[in-house]
């Protein structure tokens, strides 16, 4: 099938124009931000989406005010916001890995996180307001852990970094079910609810953090997309194309994990998100590798859907954890099964 | 690796003396020749299910005999699916749990809780091997439509897809109901202790058929290391080892989660550790992964059984503890291979 990909030169600087990325990347931002205000309409106190958008150009009733903007916008642009993080976050590994198996689980920092609230959790018990920053502590300290320990030769080498971070993270995970299972039932609940990862209670406050790395990572993502189609063709060629491609990895990796980092201690491990929305963007823009931006704004409308569902399917709350694994893999199902029969001659 | 077969038959050697320290050591502290004498009458109160009058011949036949041989066979079972599935989807990073196994076996396990079936480890096997069946058989039909039976690529995905659907409906379901949660959490962390020996009865004959059927794929697994194109043009017939491949990891991957947990590590690391002894001819691999498999799993219980005297720490926490750093060192010394 044709694409309809066009270059743009004049004089100064060339770029490739690709339709269809563009497009799907608009598709995206529209389904997530309509999701994200129409997720303000419903709760214990309906109030109609023309409402919404007035309380949000100046107007609306006093309660209708406090109801919106204190209770339902800071956890609908939370929801946003992690959802981009963590669909970057799985582009970025997913090209770092070349292996669509990747996801930030991979570089052992979801593990590293949620080992240390778990452990915050089942063993001290309270101040549950301190689990984010323990949840960041944890996640930073196994990246500096990996790196240590990967050696030189492995630093260079990807697949190499890879498996020692697949290593890393099944060491934490049984750590993790270990945990669980030593501490009092109370404790392994809540335990395991944050593990599932959940938007309840998230408001304004848990914004600000993922918001700035989300938006430091946008302002590379341009260089970055730049960088990673020459890296995709392997590092050797994207070194004779003249890329420091040392550099270009050490960045990927850095933003991945601070991306992973933020996502999960605003509202835990949300699985599937960031396995899943690369894979979809790139089925949907045709691109050869999983496109950034694009994978960001599938990452942010698919956690934005699925807070919605999980507020309004059932008469109490799911968490959001259970309902993007359900919102996510029939749509994965449904790509695979569209690939194998492209694949039929 | 100049002395390859006799370091293979060194670690086949190691397996049977490891089943002998396995019997002579735990909590209770007993001396080597006071268990090797009880031995034989041990083995009839484990399989005929005599009692006795001694107390040790009773820990050696209700306890250690079936921790012994369960965590044998299942570390057997896992080494050759993680052979199988590592060639098959020609991945460094797969291990039999990428079929949906665990998740399936999961499942079974919160079903019987929810329902009231049973809350013995023992009670699980059926239910999980049940389990572990259908999820595998749902991600090879997923990734089989089309005309290809079972793409590498489609298998992963399939199998991350179904693994999370019913991962959601476990955390749903444990998520509203205590009993639940307690019996899952206890059952994730992968041990042997605590099953006697009927947890042997259905899952034994499965796994032995399970090693058979991973030992006829030998050929099949060296010629796909080529690539499917040249294993095919090479006169291999590619679907039909696949889909007798595929159905090998099932078999073997769903017996293992059914008999002791989910336990993760094995059959990742046992084909890569193999591979850096016998090199890349699977006829050697396979073997020496079984036998590793084995090794591995027995020897994490052992070591499970007195590091945290007189209470125990579970296989699966071991495996992971002491398998994972030396994976990593192994990794560092760049005997992990690409495959």
């Amino acid at each position: 099938m044709s694409n309809s990909i066009r270059s743009i030169r004049n004089q100064s600087f060339s770029f490739i124009l690709n339709p269809r990325l563009l497009i799907s990347m608009l598709v995206f931002a529209c389904i997530a931000i309509f999701i994200a205000f129409f997720s303000m309409t419903v709760g214990d106190y309906p109030i109609s989406f023309s409402q919404v958008l007035n309380v949000f150009t100046g107007g609306g009733t006093k309660i209708e005010r406090t109801v919106v903007l204190e209770w339902r916008a800071g956890r609908a642009f939370v929801a946003l916001t992690v959802g981009a993080a963590l669909g970057f976050a799985g582009a970025l590994t997913q090209t770092i890995a070349r292996n669509p198996l990747a996801s930030p689980d991979v570089l052992g920092v979801t593990n590293g996180a949620s080992l240390a609230a778990v452990l915050m959790i089942a063993f001290i018990g309270e101040h549950m307001a301190l689990v984010p920053f323990v949840a960041i502590l944890g996640a930073l300290l196994t990246t500096m852990f990996m790196f240590s320990i990967a050696g030189k030769a492995a630093r260079s080498d990807m697949l190499r970094l890879v498996l020692i971070g697949v290593g890393l993270s099944t060491f934490l995970s049984a750590l993790t079910t270990w945990a669980i299972a030593q501490t009092t039932l109370d404790n392994a609940a809540a335990a395991k609810l944050w593990l599932t990862g959940s938007l309840n209670g998230r408001d304004w406050g848990n914004l600000p953090l993922p918001l700035i790395v989300v938006i430091l990572a946008l302002c590379c993502a341009g260089w970055l997309a730049f960088v990673l189609s020459a890296l995709a063709l392997g590092p050797d060629v994207a070194h004779f194309l003249g890329h420091k491609v040392s550099l270009a990895q050490a960045v990927q990796l850095i933003i991945a994990v601070l991306l992973t980092a933020v996502a999960v201690s605003a509202a835990g491990p949300i699985g599937f998100v960031a396995f899943v929305s690369p894979q979809i963007a790139q089925r949907i823009a045709k691109t050869p590798t999983p496109p950034l931006l694009c994978s960001a704004l599938c990452g942010a409308a698919l956690v934005a859907t699925a807070d919605l569902i999980a507020r309004v399917v059932l008469p109490w709350e799911l968490p959001v954890g259970i309902v993007t694994s359900f919102c996510g893999a029939p749509v994965l199902l449904y790509l695979i099964i569209r690939m194998n029969q492209k694949n039929t001659v | 690796m100049r002395y390859k077969k006799s370091l293979a038959l060194a670690i086949f050697l190691f397996l049977i003396a490891s089943c002998f320290i396995s019997l002579t050591i735990g909590s209770k502290t007993n001396g080597f020749n006071e268990a090797i004498i009880r031995l034989p009458e041990a083995f009839r109160v484990a399989f005929q299910g005599e009692t006795s009058t001694d107390e040790l011949t009773l820990i050696i036949g209700q306890l250690r005999i079936p921790r012994t041989l369960i965590a044998v066979f299942v570390g057997m079972a896992l080494g050759a699916a993680g052979c199988l599935i590592q060639g098959h989807t020609r991945n460094p990073l797969a291990d039999p749990g990428i079929l949906g196994i665990n998740a399936g076996a999961a499942l079974a396990v919160v079903l019987c809780i929810w329902f009231g079936i049973t809350t013995s480890p023992s009670g699980y096997v059926w239910p999980a091997i049940i389990g572990c069946a259908l999820a595998a058989m749902a991600v090879f039909s997923l990734s089989s439509t089309g005309s290809s039976a079972g793409n590498p690529l489609s298998i992963i995905l399939a199998g991350v897809a179904i693994s999370a659907l019913l991962m959601a409906v476990v955390n749903a379901l444990v998520l509203s109901s205590d009993s639940a949660l307690d019996a899952l959490r206890s059952w994730s962390t992968g041990s042997v202790a605590g099953r006697d020996i009927s947890v042997l009865k259905p899952t034994a004959p499965i796994i032995a058929f399970g090693l058979i059927l991973a030992l006829t794929q030998i050929r099949a697994l060296n010629l796909l290391a080529l690539g499917e194109a040249v294993a095919s043009s090479l006169g291999l017939p590619v679907q039909r080892y696949r889909i007798l491949g595929i159905t090998g990891v099932a078999i073997l991957g769903g017996a293992a989660t059914a008999a002791a947990g989910p336990i993760h590590f094995i059959g990742l690391a046992a084909p890569h550790i193999a591979r850096s002894i016998m090199g890349p001819d699977y006829k050697g691999i396979i073997p020496l992964a079984i036998a590793l498999g084995g090794t591995l799993a027995l020897w994490a219980d052992i070591i499970g059984r007195f590091v945290v005297r007189p209470s125990e720490l579970q296989m699966g926490i071991v495996m992971a503890l002491i398998g994972v750093p030396f994976f990593i060192m192994l990794i560092r010394r760049g005997k992990v291979y690409a495959l």
